[in-house]
């Protein structure tokens, strides 16, 4: 693993059901990520890219193979240690999952209450320039249900990227945005990892998005067909 | 509200917010969670006044020991004990006096209802053995006929109750009698009774034929000053020719009394199980929202969990749920309950209303059962599987 490297995954394999529908996923997959990187993964339906952004993100068990994340190996980890990991993890859902009772700044404080001590005031300072970073100064006392989908989903990466996370991963953040949108929302991670060295793994189909990315991994039946590198 | 309890709990008041959110949802969780409290008051509140009823007569006397038929559980209930007890009770050195005591009900035909009242047939010659209330005016009873009435009976107007005076004594037919009443006293009506009457022995006889004053109900005894009671209760056991009488401190026969009204009546036994019902009944409500309200936010939970929050967290917001409906159900409850005993004390004349002991009884059994129902109700929580968000 490369001191540079903020995952390393190497020979994963997956399976989902036991017994005779026990199916496997994943296929000796193995990638690196670098700090500060922005990396596309593509793949058609069912090739296994949810899979590998549950399994570096500490929702699923790693079952065969070794995953290295933050420079700990997660097979066999507790699930404490899962819970302190995802702490320093940024969640960007295809679907923006915000809170409905909770209004933007406030889902975005939840971004940063996670970390424990820190105090209301800073939080919600914290969450309301990120919001502004994300251009909803203006939107930060409404509810989800008064925002349109583009913003709610503005909300959602705000939530992701307010506590500088050392990885994003993302499962088509720019889905529901406008073109000028999702180019402001990919400049910033650009930009995060630039500026911070947050490093972002995300899953899309949108092409104005490959332009931007330093790498392009594809998979295919749970295997990595190609890798593109584009900086 | 909102700051408060995220001054409380050191983080957003998300459970608030959630309840909140939702308005009529809200509200009919906590008339759900109110309409508890009030089934658990007024079950409560009959209990408690049950009890107050059953130690009530007990009042009216100072005795130290009691001595009662083998049967007697309680004051109006049992067979008779012979007098010749009590006089060898009376040959303990450390006992004092000593009062045979007659019980019966005395029907009284008042017209457009009868009612019946617990009647108390006592020796007018010692004052020693009523309460200070009652016994400035037992001189009274040593005229034939006579009696004390209870003015708090139920069937007996204030304003004529107010009126019986040595001046203006109120007199009625019983049991082929003239009964007339000297002056009152303050009982009230119980579950055995509409109230009571003080008359004497010799009065008690005349009304009662069948009865003998060799036979009282009870033998009430008063011990000289500094007399141990317990020691003297057990000398009597083997002083006393019979073994299988009752003999008890009089603090411990009332309790005695108490406790067989509310464990082993019909009436104690089914307001016992309307407290349990109440409970249940809130323990199912606050379940049935906090159980929807996860279900409701699962996906929301299921986000937390994959930004790192861990499982205080979720238990913090469905305890923080059922606490808010806890305390915020519990004062409407408390209001409308305090409402119904008191009109139900006005029209029995029972002693039913609100105590303080039970408000904070009720309060506290509200939060455990809200708790209660939080902790069954956060298995669901399990279902919040942040893999399933991609």
């Amino acid at each position: 693993m490369d001191r540079e490297d903020i995952v390393s995954v190497q020979g994963l394999n997956h399976w989902f059901g036991t017994g005779e529908v026990r199916k496997q996923a994943l296929y000796d997959v193995s990638l690196a990520l670098k700090r500060g990187s922005l990396t596309v993964m593509m793949g058609p339906s069912g090739s296994g890219k949810t899979t590998v952004l549950t399994l570096i993100g500490c929702l699923r068990s790693v079952q065969e193979g070794s995953v290295r994340l933050l420079g700990q190996e997660l097979m066999g980890a507790t699930e404490a240690q899962l819970i302190l990991l995802r702490r320093r993890l940024g969640f960007i859902f295809q679907a923006h999952n915000l809170h409905e009772s909770l209004t933007a700044v406030q889902n975005v404080v939840m971004g940063v209450q996670v970390h424990p001590g820190i105090a209301d005031d800073t939080a919600e300072t914290a969450a309301a320039h990120a919001l502004g970073l994300v251009g909803l100064s203006d939107r930060i006392g409404y509810l989800p249900a008064n925002l349109s989908g583009g913003q709610k989903q503005r909300v959602a990466v705000a939530r992701a990227l307010v506590s500088t996370p050392a990885l994003v991963l993302a499962d088509e953040p720019t889905a529901a945005l406008d073109k000028d949108s999702a180019a402001e929302v990919v400049d910033l991670l650009k930009r995060m990892g630039k500026t911070r060295g947050t490093t972002t793994l995300l899953v899309t189909h949108d092409n104005r998005i490959l332009d931007r990315a330093d790498r392009i991994l594809s998979l295919e039946d749970g295997r990595i067909v190609k890798i593109e590198e584009r900086a | 509200m909102s700051r408060l309890l995220q001054w409380l709990f050191g983080r957003l008041p998300i459970g608030w917010l959630q309840l909140t959110r939702n308005r009529p949802r809200f509200a009919a969780a906590l008339a759900g969670v109110a309409f508890a409290n009030v089934l658990i008051f007024v079950q409560l509140g009959i209990m408690n006044s049950m009890g107050s009823a059953t130690l009530r007569p007990y009042g009216f006397f100072q005795a130290d020991i009691m001595i009662s038929a083998p049967d007697a559980n309680a004051l109006s209930e049992g067979g008779n004990v012979a007098r010749q007890w009590l006089l060898q009770a009376m040959a303990d050195p450390d006992v004092a006096d000593g009062m045979a005591l007659l019980i019966g009900n005395v029907p009284w035909d008042r017209g457009e209802r009868d009612i019946s009242l617990t009647t108390f047939g006592i020796d007018p010659t010692k004052p020693g053995f009523l309460s200070p209330a009652i016994a400035g005016d037992l001189g009274l009873l040593q005229v034939q006929d006579a009696a004390l009435l209870d003015r708090l009976a139920r069937g007996i107007s204030r304003d004529e109750a107010a009126a019986i005076r040595p001046q203006t004594p109120l007199s009625f037919e019983s049991e082929g009698r003239r009964i007339t009443a000297y002056v009152t006293f303050a009982g009230g009506g119980g579950f055995g009774g509409d109230g009571y009457m003080m008359v004497s022995d010799q009065t008690f006889l005349s009304l009662f034929r069948t009865r003998s004053s060799s036979a009282p109900d009870h033998i009430l005894l008063r011990l000289r000053p500094g007399a141990d009671v317990q020691a003297t209760v057990a000398r009597l056991r083997s002083l006393i020719s019979d073994p299988t009488l009752r003999i008890r401190s009089y603090a411990d026969a009332a309790q005695e009394d108490l406790r067989y009204q509310q464990t082993r009546r019909p009436t104690g036994i089914i307001f016992g199980f309307g407290v349990l019902i109440g409970v249940l009944v809130g323990l199912v409500i606050v379940y049935q929202v906090l159980s929807t309200d996860v279900a409701d936010h699962l996906r929301e939970y299921a986000t937390f969990k994959a930004m790192g929050y861990g499982p205080r967290f979720f238990l913090g917001i469905v305890f923080e749920e059922a606490l808010v409906l806890g305390v915020m159900g519990f004062i409407p409850g408390l209001i409308v309950g305090t409402a119904i005993l008191t009109l139900m004390g006005r029209i029995t004349t029972l002693p039913l209303g609100m105590t303080a002991s039970m408000a904070i009884s009720v309060f506290l059994g509200t939060v455990l059962f809200s708790a209660l129902s939080g902790a069954i109700a956060t298995r669901r929580l399990a279902a919040a599987d942040p893999a399933d968000l991609f």
